[in-house]
């Protein structure tokens, strides 16, 4: 499926600047630009930290995800065949499953082989309890497709990583690098048809999060 | 589940344009179906209500909307400066960074790209920009098949439509409708109008879709001049479904979607969906830094008249504009109009201020399909002025000799009768005379008064003839 592609960072594109576009728009972007107003300070903004993880609960249950409060690793591979259809193709990142799912912790292969993944289980960040969004990057995904391509999404979290708001989310996340980041919260949905609200649009029908305190 | 399907390259609707029908004409069309009118109203209403219940859980909401507007202010007036830091960070991390003056040149890289991989299919989420730009029917034309992975762009683009709304693209579409398209082009049983059935339907469609195409193309809703990546955010997953499937990842940008530093995204993630649809978070934003290992990763960041705009003071804050929506949501022209009658990309009144940037005699009506009733600046995250720059655009688009005849002759009549006192008292008394003696004069459809609307029972005395009878001077 992958044809032989060359790392574009390494070679020059003629596409790049032709027909001198860049210094046109910089140029008039400079002239047009008004005078410099400062930047605001964002540091007032402070999520209550108290109870956050009860409100993470309740808001992702409320954007159609699932919680359950785990003590172990054990727990969690108790509640798999319970919940989801264990003899179909079950993916992990976390090789504590290792003995009921695929290990998949981000080897060179094409991501088309992940099709027909009935689970994929990974672990996240932490959770923000404003939203009941997960933070993953691409090392805890194994492949960036996984999280996505997947019927159903399982996601392992400390139960103390929540924290209240957005505002919290980014100065964990600070300036670390990353190749891929994203927050997720509840399964894929879809409202486009007479504003009925569908789970499983393209991704995940079900996200369920394990919080292990 | 999928048949050969053959049509959706064919061209969208092609939009009204100068010497077309104007916003007036195009919302008599819509208002021909009162019964659809009324649910359009009603459906929209309702998504503004269910944004109001999710700011207010948000104490710091108007503290939010402040620091949203002042960091976009910032950008402003500093983005000569972060578009090259975005550009130099973007490349570092293995990005190819293209640059557009306008649609032409937007659209060729992307065609440019796509021949280059010897390929011609593409798959895309929702871009407005690309909309904006027409980068589909020049694709068709190319011979490039392209298909819109978001479900409600699907749908519009199986009808040949273009979006009527920038986050609900087929708001104005029946159910009904939908599952006679979805009978028609991908084989579901005629009549069957179920939600749940119809999306099913898609996600099979469109999931073989996925794994088939090299080329994935998204838009930009955050980009970090920090760092170098950039933010797509959907509630479908479907641009993370084409760009993690595929060789070749191309997102396009306007050049005002830079944002100074990461933690910035904290401010505008959390007004983002709660303006839109009233969701706390979309279910993905995802944070794009470097290709995929064996990917390739382009950006292309467009100006189209952006630059332009942000040299009209009166109209600049128009690029804070971050398309949630909530403009349109909230408007009562709009809700009661449709989005096709604003025959613009950006519909609504947002997209009444941006139109007439790109082209003033084009859409010199637009920005006179409004009530100025400042409900749109009341809702807007980024504390953008709509309503005062609909007035201003106005003023500007009259001055320009852009205005219809019909409205220039009927205000300079208004202008001399109200200029003089003997003018405009004669001119009261002989209103009420025909209201009176000869209402058929009014009631009738040369009077655009009298369109959906009864006229008022005159009075029998003007209230200046009412004072001077009862309030003499002491």
């Amino acid at each position: 499926m992958n044809q032989e592609i060359q790392n574009p960072a390494n070679q020059k594109l003629p596409l790049q600047g032709a027909g001198g576009a860049r210094e046109k728009i910089l140029a008039a972007v400079l002239q047009n630009q008004p005078a410099l107003q400062n930047l605001p300070d964002i540091t007032f903004v402070k999520g209550d930290v108290e109870g956050a993880q009860e409100r993470y609960i309740t808001t992702l249950t409320t954007i159609g995800g699932k919680v359950f409060k785990v003590n172990s690793f054990d727990e969690i591979k108790a509640l798999i065949p319970t919940h989801f259809d264990a003899s179909k193709r079950v993916v992990s990142t976390l090789p504590q499953l290792s003995d009921i799912a695929e290990l998949n912790q981000g080897e060179p292969i094409d991501p088309h082989s992940l099709e027909d993944i009935e689970l994929s289980i990974i672990r996240a960040h932490f959770g923000i309890a404003e939203n009941g969004s997960v933070w993953v990057t691409e090392d805890l995904m194994g492949q960036r497709v996984l999280p996505f391509i997947c019927q159903h999404l399982a996601v392992v979290i400390d139960a103390e990583n929540i924290v209240p708001t957005m505002h919290e989310a980014y100065q964990r996340i600070g300036l670390i690098k990353y190749g891929f980041g994203t927050f997720i919260a509840g399964p894929s949905k879809t409202a486009d048809i007479e504003q009925s609200l569908v789970l499983g649009a393209h991704g995940p029908r079900s996200m369920t999060v394990f919080l292990l305190g | 589940m999928s048949q050969n399907i053959t049509t959706h390259t064919d061209k969208k609707l092609p939009l009204q344009g100068a010497g077309g029908a104007d916003h007036a004409a195009l919302a008599d069309i819509f208002n021909k179906d009162e019964d659809r009118v009324n649910w359009h109203d009603e459906t929209l209403w309702w998504i503004r209500a269910k944004r109001d219940l999710s700011v207010h859980k948000i104490p710091e909401w108007e503290a939010l909307r402040d620091t949203a507007s002042a960091i976009k202010n910032n950008v402003l007036s500093n983005l000569n400066s972060y578009l090259q830091q975005f550009e130099a960070n973007a490349q570092a991390n293995g990005i190819v960074i293209h640059w557009a003056a306008d649609g032409a040149e937007h659209n060729a890289i992307v065609h440019s790209l796509i021949k280059k991989h010897n390929v011609t299919r593409m798959v895309k989420s929702k871009s407005m920009l690309t909309e904006e730009l027409h980068l589909n029917e020049y694709l068709a034309e190319n011979g490039i098949d392209v298909i819109d992975s978001d479900l409600g762009e699907r749908i519009v683009q199986l009808a040949k439509e273009p979006p009527s709304h920038i986050v609900l693209p087929c708001i104005h579409k029946k159910k009904e409708e939908i599952g006679e398209l979805f009978h028609q082009f991908l084989g579901t049983p005629a009549g069957n109008a179920d939600p749940q059935f119809l999306t099913e339907t898609a996600r099979h469609h469109l999931r073989e879709t996925f794994l088939s195409r090299k080329v994935a193309l998204t838009g930009v809703n955050f980009a970090i001049a920090e760092t170098g990546e950039f933010v797509v955010c959907t509630n479908e997953g479907n641009a993370d479904m084409g760009a993690h499937l595929s060789d070749i990842h191309i997102a396009s940008m306007g050049i005002e979607k830079i944002i100074p530093e990461r933690k910035h995204l904290g401010v505008f993630l959390r007004l983002l969906t709660r303006s839109a649809t009233g969701q706390p978070i979309t279910t993905y934003s995802s944070h794009f830094s470097k290709p995929r290992d064996g990917q390739e990763m382009h950006i292309i960041i467009v100006d189209n008249g952006r630059t332009v705009q942000l040299g009209r003071e009166d109209f600049r804050n128009s690029l804070k504009c971050i398309r949630c929506g909530a403009c349109m949501n909230t408007c009562p022209v709009y809700r009661r109009s449709g989005g096709h009658s604003y025959h613009n990309a950006i519909s609504g009144p947002i997209g009444a201020i941006l139109a007439p940037n790109l082209d003033m005699e084009k859409y010199a009506d637009l920005p006179f399909a409004s009530t100025l009733c400042g409900s749109c600046s009341n809702v807007c995250p980024v504390k953008i002025d709509i309503h005062d720059q609909l007035y201003k655009w106005r003023q500007v688009i009259v001055q320009n000799g852009y205005a219809p005849t019909a409205k220039k002759l009927s205000m300079q009549a208004m202008a001399t009768t109200l200029a003089s006192p003997f003018a405009y008292h004669m001119a009261g008394k002989a209103g009420r005379l025909v209201m009176k003696y000869a209402p058929f004069a009014l009631n009738n459809k040369l009077n655009p008064w009298y369109k959906q609307r009864d006229m008022p029972k005159p009075p029998d005395e003007s209230f200046g003839e009412w004072y001077k009878k009862n309030r003499k001077a002491p």
